[in-house]
């Protein structure tokens, strides 16, 4: 006794996984990644195979793939990773006073945590005759195995239930030869994913595959001696059949807990962090109820896993929220999808596109500009962009008309980052940072196994750099490696060292109020000792933003384009470009920036995009000299190198031209005054023209200012670049001093609420035009507290970094060091 | 042959930081980690040559600015799934002065 006490000591805690299926190993793979020596880890799970995808049973019922194609994690897995598994020996009992489990067989395991991940059961109709033998549910393996039997030596099949389930299995068994009978209780095929129309585009595809079906039907009783041979339903009608399948739904398994005496309602209850009442207890999956809800498809119990791996692992911050689900019917020839809620109520608007010739069916329920719901039949290219439009809440006013036609036809003007990318060829560059094309990632996807971005990042470096294809590289990966896997979650993560999403943090940085960046690591737990090249300066970013005046900026968490205050180019030279404000300049200005040229043998010069001049090739140990030069000339840096406020461009406006209506000059060098040396998420460019002819292209800003007769129109969130996108207008105002006001909330605004390295586009995509309505424009308090707040941002921030620099602050940065000894 | 140069003070290396020192046939760049330790190696990533001394540092790897490849400082390697490797030379502090061995 003694001696077992000892060793227990020494022993790591035990985790014990009820259900060896879907979501329960999944949060196995989820703990592993985040502490692999935690736990000892025990499995047990009632079927005798490892765990396998059981999503893809319907395509092995339709001969499309074997057992093997679709083992998950194979004997191997368990070993390697140190689980023991015991499979085919279900758990019979959890005592939880002693804290053990028992098993069919006799086995006794205690835990320290136990996972409860046990699924459904098919619910089986209470009909006389329900228990005989040929009557069977679709949920395992052994199911699959009884119905490619029965098709061996039957002939009849009944399919009892027209939903997803039933409907696959229908196809199955009617592709291995049977001549196969959907009974429905309803009038409409899957009733709870398809509208009306849809179902009808449905029921009649399938009736030219060769299904019949009984629509409005109960069953009475299943008929038969020692086998099933048919049915009566209420109507006194019967039918034959060698085989009765019952898909009409499923019930969480929960006998199990019930009997441990844990709560549950329809599934075992868990809050947020998918902890049961008992907090050594948690549970996962199908099983689960979460506030009122169960899930039974597979990309919520992947989120859940997540979650759960989180709290098992000690990390205890991440929640799990609720999850809106699509689904897609895995009939080949059949494409259908539909997702959120599609029955249209009072109040919603309803978009519809119908092609009877073609036999496409698309239909979106729209709700204050935002997507709530969709269902598509014949062409479902489009149902991974549309759900994605309805998970982020995008707002669709700017490409409502053209919506329907499919993202291709909306140019890269609309959702910033989706083209179709099925449609694109094997050699087409999706990341043109890194030269990688479509090809190599689809290749690196197959090859390795690759699941999530982040895996494809670091494997073909697409989307490692700047971003701006990381939609793309999504969509190539949903398409690649199935549907079943598009299980991103909601929130991505900023970076590997931790679980947490940028909003996640900004929320963490004020709430907690942490002010430096050890604190943050502290309390949001970071995994690495001083976070990486990614986290790091989005970190500084959001403190400094968060704190002006407390915290202090560390150089070191920054790239190195901001560190030295200037471009590095291709040769490690670095271009230097100072501000002319609003893009005037005088005689004098023009004669101190060709004096330093030559002072300093600058190669080259040109006049840049936004209206001031970048002088080329000054080599890094020049720079403080030569700042130090354009300073006492009066220039300030002009944050070419920078996530920061760029240039306001303006037009030649009233003073010269003869469309002129306001001061357009004057009004682009007061905002560039008031926006000079912010730092922000990412760059941010202004303009300024001075009639509509909108000579200084004001509308492809982050902020652009059109000058009319009567005032001024503000207009958000326009982007050059790769993907060109124009402004939304924000709303007009009447006088200079508004326009300023507003400039300094939507500013401010962007800088505390975007995600760092997020322009202001994707943004206002992101979190609608409507949402920033609403606070600029609505709600006038808080847009004098933003303006005010981005005044006093702009204090500490307005200090000219080449000064500083040319005064001698980090010295180290510019001068090598010598060998002395 | 190798003898141990002195290079500077501890002090003049910023933390998560690095300095270079010109020699003959190129540069080196010498870091200081978080936890006040000292790397050398040649100031060129094995990708395309990026100058590693302008990374950022993290533990005890620093992340090239040109292409983001994430170098070993302890031995110049790439870290999976880049493949490559820079030359290291030894690094130590004594008495609050840096020496690297050349
Ligand atoms: C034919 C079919 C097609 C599907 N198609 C899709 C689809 O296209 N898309 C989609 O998202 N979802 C689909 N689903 C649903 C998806 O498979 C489930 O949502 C998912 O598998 C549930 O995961 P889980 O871990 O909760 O349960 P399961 O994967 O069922 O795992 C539970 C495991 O626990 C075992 N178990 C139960 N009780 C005990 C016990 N006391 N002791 C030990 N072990 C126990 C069970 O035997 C089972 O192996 C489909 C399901 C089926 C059956
Ligand atoms: C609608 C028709 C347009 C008219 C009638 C028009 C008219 C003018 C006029 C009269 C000027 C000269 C102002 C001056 O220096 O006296 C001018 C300047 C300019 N216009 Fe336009 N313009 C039009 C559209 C555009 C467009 C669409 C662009 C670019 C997208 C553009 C870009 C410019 C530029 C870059 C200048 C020089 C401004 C400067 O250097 O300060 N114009 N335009
Ligand atoms: S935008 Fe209008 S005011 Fe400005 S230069 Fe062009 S035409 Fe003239
Ligand atoms: S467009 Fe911009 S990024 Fe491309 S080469 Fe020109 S300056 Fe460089
Ligand atoms: S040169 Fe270092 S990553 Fe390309």
């Amino acid at each position: 006794m003694q001696k077992i006490l000892k060793q227990r000591k020494l022993m790591k805690e035990h985790l014990v996984l009820v259900g060896n299926g879907m979501a329960g190993v999944r949060t196995l793979e989820e703990l592993l990644k985040l502490a692999p020596e935690q736990y000892d880890i025990t499995v047990f799970g009632a079927e005798p195979y490892p765990n396998y995808n059981r999503i893809m049973l319907s395509p092995v019922l339709a001969g499309e793939k074997t057992i093997d194609d679709i083992i998950l994690n194979d004997r191997a897995w368990y070993e390697e990773n140190g689980v023991i598994l015991h499979t085919g020996d279900p758990v019979v009992e959890i005592d939880r006073v002693k804290r053990k489990v028992v098993a069919e067989s006799g086995l006794e395991i205690s835990y320290d945590r136990l996972l409860l991940a046990t699924g459904s059961d098919p619910f089986i109709i209470p009909v006389p005759g329900s228990g005989l033998p040929g009557v069977i549910g679709f949920r395992d393996i052994a199911d699959v195995d009884a119905m490619l039997e029965a098709a061996r030596t039957g002939r009849k099949a009944v399919v009892i239930g027209g939903g997803l389930l039933g409907l696959e299995a229908a196809n199955g068994l009617q592709r291995n030869g049977m001549d196969v009978t959907v009974v429905h209780l309803m009038d409409i095929l899957m009733e709870r994913q398809l509208d009306k129309l849809a179902a009808e585009m449905l029921k009649t595809s399938l009736e030219e595959k060769g299904l019949k079906f009984l629509m409005g039907t109960q069953t009475a009783e299943v008929l038969g001696e020692d086998h099933v041979t048919g049915l009566r339903f209420v109507n006194g009608e019967e039918i034959e059949a060698d085989l009765v399948v019952m898909a009409v739904g499923i019930r969480p398994s929960i006998g199990l807990a019930q009997k441990a005496g844990l709560h549950c309602d329809r599934g075992v209850v868990v809050d947020d962090t998918m902890q049961t009442y008992d907090p050594r207890i948690y549970a996962v999956g199908e099983c689960v109820q979460h506030r009122d809800q169960c899930y039974g498809l597979v990309a919520p119990l992947f989120e859940q896993a997540r979650v759960a791996a989180n709290h098992l692992a000690k990390m205890g911050i991440a929640r799990y929220e609720g999850s809106v689900t699509s689904t897609k019917l895995k009939v080949t020839g059949i494409d259908l999808f539909s997702a959120g809620e599609f029955n249209e109520e009072e109040g919603d608007e309803t978009l519809i596109l119908q092609d009877p010739a073609q036999n496409v069916y698309k239909k979106l329920v729209v709700k204050d500009s935002r997507i709530k719901g969709a269902v598509m039949f014949g062409d479902t290219m489009d149902g991974t962009w549309y759900f994605q439009l309805l998970r982020e809440g995008t707002d669709i006013s700017g490409f409502r008309s053209t919506i329907l036609f499919g993202q291709h036809d909306l140019g890269d003007a609309g959702h910033g980052d989706e083209i179709r990318v099925a449609a694109l060829s094997d050699d087409a560059e999706i990341c043109g940072c890194n030269g990688v094309t479509k090809g190599d990632i689809v290749n690196a996807i197959q090859t390795k196994g690759l699941f999530t971005l982040d895996d494809v990042r670091a494997h073909t470096k697409a989307s490692a750099s700047c971003g701006s294809c990381t939609g793309l590289v999504e969509a190539i990966l949903s398409s690649t490696v199935g549907e079943g896997y598009d299980a991103k979650p909601s929130k991505k993560p900023v970076c590997g060292c931790s679980g947490h999403s940028h909003d996640d943090v900004i929320a963490a940085i004020a709430e907690h109020e942490l002010k430096d960046m050890p604190a943050v690591f502290e309390r949001l737990e970071w995994k690495t000792p001083d976070g990486c090249a990614t986290c790091r300066p989005a970190l500084n970013y959001y403190l400094l933003a968060r704190w002006p005046e407390e915290y202090q900026d560390d150089a070191q968490s920054r790239f190195i384009n901001e560190r030295a205050h200037g471009n590095i180019q291709k040769d490690g030279t670095y271009s230097v470009v100072p501000r002319m404000f609003g893009g005037l300049c005088t005689p004098s200005d023009l004669r101190a920036i060709a004096d330093v040229c030559d002072k300093y043998d600058v190669p080259e010069m040109k006049v840049t995009g936004g209206q001031r001049i970048d002088l080329f090739g000054v080599k890094k140990e020049d720079l403080p000299p030569m700042w130090k030069d354009l300073t006492d000339a009066g220039f300030v840096s002009g944050h070419a190198y920078g996530k920061a406020m760029r240039t306001v461009k303006t037009c030649a406006g009233k003073t010269w031209c003869r469309f002129g209506t306001q001061n357009s000059t004057g009004l682009g060098v007061k905002l560039e005054e008031l926006t000079w040396g912010s730092w922000m998420p990412h760059k941010f460019k202004l303009a300024v023209s001075g009639c509509p002819r909108n000579c200084a292209e004001a509308t492809i800003k982050d902020f652009g200012v059109v000058c009319v007769e009567s005032g001024y129109e503000l207009h958000i969130g326009g982007n050059g670049g790769i993907k060109v996108r124009v402004t939304d207008l924000l709303c007009k105002v009447d006088t200079e001093a508004e326009v300023l006001e507003y400039c300094g909330a939507f500013t401010q605004m962007y800088r505390e609420e975007a995600h760092y390295l997020e322009r202001t586009a994707p943004w206002v995509e992101r979190v609608g035009l409507s949402y920033i309505k609403q606070r600029i424009l609505e709600d006038e308090v808080g847009r004098k507290a933003l303006s005010e707040r981005f005044r006093v941002g702009q204090e500490v921030a307005q200090v000219d970094p080449w000064k500083a620099r040319a005064e001698g602050e980090a010295a180290h940065e510019f001068t090598p060091l010598k060998i002395t000894a | 042959m190798s003898d141990w140069k002195k290079i500077a003070p501890l002090g003049d290396i910023p933390r998560q930081g690095s300095r270079v020192v010109e020699v003959e046939d190129g540069s080196i760049a010498v870091f200081r980690t978080s936890d006040d330790q000292v790397f050398a190696v040649r100031d060129a990533c094995p990708h395309q040559q990026g100058p590693l001394s302008q990374g950022i540092v993290a533990g005890h790897t620093v992340t090239c600015p040109l292409h983001n490849w994430k170098i070993n400082l302890e031995s110049g390697e790439a870290l999976a799934p880049d493949d490559g490797c820079t030359n290291t030379y030894a690094a130590k502090v004594e008495d609050g002065m840096v020496y690297i061995q050349l």
